[in-house]
């Protein structure tokens, strides 16, 4: 016996009468068993899609949508129900591209009156895309493909939400019930492929379960931590018919995620800040998906703690405030790397003690103990042993903080954070974030960055690739509100920020969109720039042509001992550094986009600002930067956060006593003291 | 590292089996022993699972396994306060002059034979893990052919169900 048994016991019920239709290829006698009255058609005015009148099944829909009148049932294909439901779901953009398996649904979605389909040039620019659409406007992005390679193509765009907690509703065609498991043309066992990979995800091969299943997969992507769902729905299902109607009964009697936090935890908690002398908010990318960013601005306020906010969190908390000491981790600030490290609380909300933010984890923030809010329960105390633990969206939650730590504040309870100020402003001041200009004249790429920041301003959506000018685009521009830096953070996918960026333009049509990415990432997913240029989405793309793939270059100059071992690209200009190969300009005027270069420092803020003013395509601007410009402070992966180095063998040391002031000792390079196998992972 | 009896209550649905699973391999949990079957409620099926993990990571094998949709409820069988049960089927070489001394054994272990041949017996155990390995012990002497067993299955004792727990 296994626990594969075909699921009949839920969802629609074949009514007694109709029994005997049961199998059969009608389905006309299904109904519902659930709600009461809702197997008689709603009668009045209201015109049904059958109806034989001249309003069209299309202006029939628009006048239901987004908001089907609750129990009616029309019948329809499996297909139509499917492009239905994601109307009723109030689904406005969709981005995929069609195939056999998925065939009948693009028919219906042809005539959806309120579903935009954007057809992408590859399947994973889909995911992504959706990714950007649902980090830039808080909804579900959805995306759609057929089977086999279009479903497999999808793969490392839902791990990647997988691993950055985005809301997203996958969708793909399967091949026919009855060839599953033969290996024909075009199958891949998606559910099973993505399992790991997904919050949850299903197979439908019976059409009347499509209302339930989209419902379930939407709730279950926005609720609690948020995640991609895959729904694998086979082709004859899709041709079968069915009846429709909305809204469909859930069955999720395994899904109840815990959103209120726990009162006494709360309290126990604002005991704990408020008598922390040293207490740091650990920011997570959890306020953002919660849009807690108020909520964390009031208990910044009443607690004057200062915060640190993970590169998934950037802009959760106004880089302005002066309470925020920037990105902790592998690439942060020396400031908010040694608040963790001297610490005697973390208040880790919505953050999940990733490796790339602890260093070597025994070793991390020795001193603190640790509130750790989060929605996700596996979370707390998966890494780091846990004081006080709170089950919770993060809003909610620091909602709740703020009135217990005044009630704290109120009962006398406050500690003072003069000194521990004291020490992180002299960090502060000591160690800014910084770079060195080339001596050669030539473009630094963190200068190039700054400065689209600054041109750009706060109310425009960044994404970007991963590697080096993902790194720079944390540190060096500031970011003011959420949701204006969407990126590949856990999983590190390069090649997120171009379908990125054309998601979250598609979102939110009225900001600009800055996709900051390297020559390495541009080369991965930049087919899309078709679909930007087709589909009226003026995205602009700074290329940080570095003429390699520079993080794993940076890493090789470190630690192999300069032996560059093929990161070098050819897509520079220099004879040292190749022939243009592919040349982004010409590149970009192939995809019918604007294409701009910017080599000297002294065109860059004309270039940026050419660029900003082209808002009828997509403008490609790219940036030949210099090739050796590195990403500081760093903290060897494997290595104690307090081996940070704020540049290349400098690094800050410290008295345990915290009152003295910080020394910086030249040629202590913490590569020295690395050894081969704590290097886990170089980033690309 | 020590042994742990989770028994876990899922929606009876297709794929959840491999759901729990893969979960265990993906998370690096290591799996001493599985059983599935369905339950009184045609709608959920149990599955019993044995893992040999310290007490810190069991914490996040129940609290990853309650993160799968499907998964009802997770509780642990401890050993004191339920009945844990194994099945073991023994196929053992028994002649004519061997045949009443396997049979000695197995009558003193409260066992059945469920075949036999000329040169050989099959017997059926049901107990804990630890009576079943002694049986193996005690029958080795006598040469074991092939043996098969069951993964553990196991209720608490008294009148609590699991389906009845933390209806939050």
């Amino acid at each position: 016996m296994t626990a594969t048994t075909t699921h009949d016991g839920a969802g629609p019920r074949v009514d007694a009468g109709s029994a005997p239709d049961q199998g059969a290829t009608s389905k006309k006698g299904l109904r519902s068993g659930k709600g009461s009255g809702s197997d008689r058609l709603v009668p009045g005015p209201t015109p049904t899609a059958t109806a034989s009148s001249p309003v069209t099944a299309a202006q029939a829909r628009e006048s239901q949508t987004p908001s089907p009148r609750a129990g009616q049932r029309e019948t329809m294909t499996g297909a139509a129900s499917l492009v239905r439901s994601l109307e009723a779901m109030g689904v406005d953009v969709v981005f995929g591209l069609p195939g056999g398996a998925i065939l009948p649904t693009y028919d219906p979605l042809l005539d959806s009156p309120t579903v935009r389909h954007i057809l992408v040039r590859h399947e994973q620019g889909s995911g992504h895309a959706a990714q950007g659409y649902a980090s830039a406007t808080g909804r579900v992005g959805v995306c759609l493909a057929t089977s086999g390679p279009g479903a497999t193509n999808l793969v490392t765009s839902i791990a990647d939400a997988h691993m950055d907690s985005v809301p997203m509703v996958a969708i793909t065609g399967q091949v026919g019930s009855a060839a599953i498991g033969t290996d024909a043309f075009q199958e891949a066992d998606i559910v099973g492929i993505t399992m790991p990979i997904t919050k949850h995800n299903y197979l439908v091969t019976n059409p009347d379960d499509i209302p339930r299943v989209i419902a379930e997969a939407f709730h279950i992507a926005a609720s609690g931590r948020p995640g991609p769902v895959l729904v694998d729905v086979t082709k004859d299902a899709q041709q079968a018919t069915t009846t429709f109607s909305w809204p469909p009964t859930f069955d999720l009697d395994g899904y109840k995620p815990t959103t209120k936090p726990h009162a006494r935890q709360v309290r126990e908690a604002a005991k704990l800040i408020a008598a922390a002398e040293r207490p740091v908010l650990y920011v997570g990318g959890g306020v953002i998906r919660s849009g807690a960013s108020d909520a964390l601005t009031a208990l910044v306020e009443v607690s004057n703690a200062p915060v640190v906010t993970t590169l998934m969190a950037r802009g959760a908390l106004p880089d302005s405030h002066p309470n925020n000491l920037g990105m902790p981790g592998m690439h942060g600030t020396v400031a908010a790397v040694t608040a963790l490290q001297k610490s005697d609380l973390l208040i880790c909300l919505g953050a999940r003690f990733d490796d790339r933010v602890t260093g070597l984890l025994s070793s991390f923030a020795p001193h603190a103990a640790v509130i750790h809010a989060d929605i996700d329960p596996a979370e707390i105390g998966k890494n780091r042993k846990v004081d006080v633990p709170i089950v919770g969206d993060a809003r909610d939650t620091i909602s709740a903080l703020v009135p217990a730590l005044k009630a704290e504040h109120d009962a006398g309870n406050t500690a003072d954070l003069g000194q521990w100020w004291r020490q992180l402003d002299q960090l502060r001041e000591t160690y800014p974030l910084g770079y060195d200009e080339p001596e050669d004249g030539s473009l630094s790429p963190q200068h190039v960055i700054q400065r689209i920041g600054q041109l750009s301003g706060p109310d425009t959506i960044y994404t970007s690739g991963v590697g080096q000018h993902q790194m720079w685009a944390a540190q060096f521009i500031k970011y003011e509100k959420p949701g204006t830096w969407l990126n590949s953070g856990g999983l590190g996918t390069m090649g997120y920020a171009v379908p990125a960026a054309m998601g979250a333009k598609v979102g939110v049509p009225g900001s600009t969109v800055w996709a900051i990415d390297g020559d390495g990432c541009f080369q991965m997913t930049n087919q899309e720039l078709a679909t930007c240029a087709l589909n009226d989405i003026p995205i602009k793309v700074a290329v940080i042509n570095n003429s390699s793939l520079g993080m794993v270059r940076q890493w090789q100059t470190l630690f192999y001992e300069g032996r560059y071992s093929n990161t070098d690209l050819h897509t520079g200009a220099a004879v040292e550094m190749g022939s243009r190969i592919p040349d982004f300009v010409k590149l970009a005027d192939a995809y019918g986009c604007a294409g701009l270069r910017c080599e000297r420092p002294e065109d860059l803020d004309a270039t940026i600002e050419a660029a900003m003013a082209i808002n009828d395509r997509p403008v490609v601007v790219d940036f030949v930067v210099h090739r050796d410009a590195m990403v500081w402070p760093m903290v060897t992966a494997g290595l104690p956060n307090d081996a940070i180095q704020y540049a290349r063998g400098i690094t800050p040391i410290w008295d345990r006593d915290e009152s003295s002031n910080p020394e910086t000792v030249r040629g202590e390079t913490a590569d020295d003291e690395r050894t081969g196998d704590e290097q886990t992972g170089a980033d690309r | 590292m020590s042994r742990h009896t989770l028994s876990v209550l899922v929606q009876n649905r297709p794929a959840v089996l491999m759901r729990v699973a893969a979960l265990f391999a993906r998370r690096a949990f290591n799996i001493e022993s599985l059983a599935v079957g369905p339950t009184e409620n045609p709608e959920t099926s149990r599955i019993t699972v044995v893992v040999d993990v310290d007490d810190l990571p069991l914490e996040q094998v129940v609290k990853q396994l309650n993160k799968l949709v499907n998964v009802l409820k997770v509780a642990e069988l401890d050993a004191e306060a339920s009945v844990q049960r194994e099945l073991l089927l023994v196929k053992v070489r028994a002649d004519g002059v061997t045949r009443p001394q396997v049979m000695a054994v197995t009558d003193l272990f409260r066992t059945h034979v469920v075949d036999v041949a000329p040169d050989a017996m099959v017997i059926e155990a049901i107990g804990r893990p630890e009576k079943n390995a002694a049986l193996l012990r005690a029958l080795e002497p006598f040469g074991i052919r092939e043996t098969v067993q069951s993964g553990l299955v196991g209720l608490s004792r008294g009148p609590k169900a699991l389906a009845d727990r933390s209806r939050a």
